[in-house]
């Protein structure tokens, strides 16, 4: 057994047993973060505080929502809306945050994708970052289900009906999944299981993973320059901080990340008090109706892009693109063959990917939201046909490049 | 060695024990997922063909499923006789002539509408079209709306009912099973 001294404080006491200052050691004080970053490195911190807020407002909506296609849409839009307490705050919140989250997902992946933060050793950390887009994406419409609305109930009939497989015509599996010819109540007991319990709790997982996948090879810089973090670090704490490359995680380079995050949350509650109605669909404030659709069925803005790319096409065609645009992102660093990690403005060719990708899936979004007819349907069979001709490139233009 | 040998034996024996638990629990995690036996015996509707007007539709439900009624003009009885395909899609009770089809796209499930001047159905959420009888005129639809189960009672349709009339219709093609 180990040898227990009688404890000088309560820290003593507590580090005796759990060896905090270690822990405070490890994770914080002596976990090593580049200097060369821009504000752009703070949205990790700006998706884990978006997190805890979908959490927390969760928690309080869990306490009145009533998973039950009698009593769901009744549960949110008046007891929650009407009766209790700030019930209208936490819903708001949960609302705008399950929308803002995308966004900064897509600007936190845009980022490693222009820096090359998923290159030499970083693959782990793009791919576990993908696992929680998936999750989030799972996440996003199992929740979209529970006010069990218009746009609920039709966005989980035409999901759901992906999984038929378009010819394969696997009409068993989509009636499993629903455990009902239809969405009803069996649909919306799991769905809600998923998205209060079994999702989150995967996503929980992976943040954790994806935090561990960022040990070994550290954040990425701005100049995609390889650190001698072990020689950066003593450095550092031989006293020469302005000589060092690096800082601590804590208190160095939280203070500034706090800092973006503060602005972040101004401008989040801006949207929570004065602008939620974005997040809120008009179409769900109508109560679900199995013999009624909505005269035009959209998702949420965020997953309009790869909605659009199954949208131009016949049901087969359409469905093998659809799955390629879900998985094709997990294989960004096997697919870049270059072996420079540096910023996308020094890499030739890669560069115009990079925007022609970017602006490709802006019009994609923006051709998602609009009816499909006329000039729209050609913009969008375009684009949906760019962005898969952009990844079969990509192999090809990466291995042109010269060694930068 | 021998106890090395021992330890293998015992993490062996615990990997097989633990492997048929595992795949036993999958089995019941599946089955929980199962429609239940209440939800599959629900699933028969019985409609009165006379009440119909022509180039009306109605709208029944079907197991929570929308089911399109639609009784044919003489025009447009005429016109599907010109084309097998389309007459094969049709239903005769008595002297008249009936589509009876699931009232839900499918390309992907929405619940097109139908325009009576036009006797087309258009589904607004991707732009594909039907006609009177329910063949696809536009993709992106990959067939014609899907006919339920239905058995002719006299007067009366059961759906939920295999007859003989729709064991025709699936073992021509004319419709998937629904």
């Amino acid at each position: 057994m180990a040898h227990f001294t009688k404890a000088t404080s309560l820290h003593d006491w507590l580090n005796q047993r759990l060896g905090i200052d270690t822990v405070r050691r490890v994770m914080a004080t002596e976990y090593w973060i580049p200097k060369n970053i821009n504000f752009l490195w703070a949205m990790g911190m700006v998706l884990a505080i978006t997190f805890g807020l979908l959490l927390i407002s969760g928690i309080f909506l869990l306490m009145y929502y009533q998973p039950n296609v009698e009593l769901a849409f009744d549960s949110v839009n008046y007891t929650i809306m009407q009766e209790v307490g700030y019930g209208w705050l936490w819903r708001h919140i949960h609302g705008v945050a399950a929308s803002v989250v995308f966004l900064i997902i897509y600007i936190h992946m845009f980022t490693g994708i222009y820096y090359g933060s998923y290159k030499k050793g970083r693959e782990m950390i793009w791919i576990s970052g993908m696992l929680l887009f998936v999750a989030f994406s799972a996440e996003a419409f199992s929740g979209y289900m529970l006010p069990w609305g218009q746009m609920s109930y039709w966005a989980g009939m035409v999901i759901t009906n992906l999984f038929a497989g378009g010819s394969l015509h696997a009409d068993g599996l989509v009636e499993w999944i629903r455990g009902d010819y239809v969405p009803a109540q069996a649909f919306l007991n799991r769905f809600f299981m998923l998205h209060v319990l079994l999702i989150p709790l995967a996503i929980l997982g992976l943040i954790g993973l994806h935090f561990g996948a960022l040990r070994i090879p550290h954040v990425n810089n701005q100049d995609g320059e390889e650190i001698d973090f072990e020689a950066e670090a003593a450095k550092y704490k031989s006293g020469d901080k302005a000589g060092s490359k690096v800082i601590a995680f804590v208190n160095d380079f939280m203070s500034k990340d706090m800092m973006v995050v503060g602005i972040y949350l101004v401008f989040f509650f801006y949207l929570v008090f004065y602008h939620y109605d974005f997040a809120m669909d008009p179409v769900n404030f109508d109560p679900a109706d199995g013999l009624k659709t909505p005269a035009h069925i959209y998702p949420e803005w965020y997953f309009l892009w790869s909605y659009e790319i199954l949208r131009p096409f016949s049901t087969d065609v359409g469905l093998i693109a659809f799955a390629f645009a879900q998985v094709i992102f997990f294989a960004l660093p096997f697919l870049d063959k270059s072996p420079n990690a540096v910023p996308a403005s020094r890499r030739g060719l890669f560069k115009y990917w990079f925007w022609a990708l970017l602006i490709d899936m802006i019009v994609l979004t923006a051709m998602g939201k609009l009816p499909p007819e006329g000039i729209f349907s050609t913009i969008g069979l375009v684009a949906a046909l760019t962005f898969i001709g952009l990844w079969i490139i990509l192999p090809f233009i990466t291995k042109m490049e010269k060694k930068a | 060695m021998k106890n090395s040998s021992r330890r293998g034996f015992m993490g062996k024996a615990f990997g097989a024990v633990a492997g048929v638990g595992a795949v036993a629990s999958l089995y019941a995690m599946k089955r929980s997922w199962d429609p239940l036996p209440s939800v599959k015996a629900a699933g028969f509707t019985t409609l009165d063909m006379s009440g119909y007007k022509e180039n009306e539709l109605v709208t029944e439900k079907w197991r929570g499923k929308p089911i399109f009624v639609l009784k044919q003009t003489a025009d447009m009885v005429e016109k599907a006789k010109k084309n097998p395909k389309e007459l094969e899609r049709l239903i005769k009770i008595g002297d008249a002539y009936y589509l009876v089809c699931l009232g839900l796209c499918t390309h992907l499930g929405c619940i097109p509408g139908y325009n009576p001047d036009e006797q087309s159905f258009l589904c607004a959420c991707h732009g594909g079209l039907y006609d009177f009888t329910g063949e696809v005129t536009k993709a992106p639809p990959p067939r014609g709306l899907d006919i339920p189960p239905f058995k002719i009672d006299g007067n009366k349709l059961v759906l939920g009912e295999e007859g003989p009339e729709y064991k025709k219709m699936l073992e021509a093609g004319t419709t998937l099973r629904a």
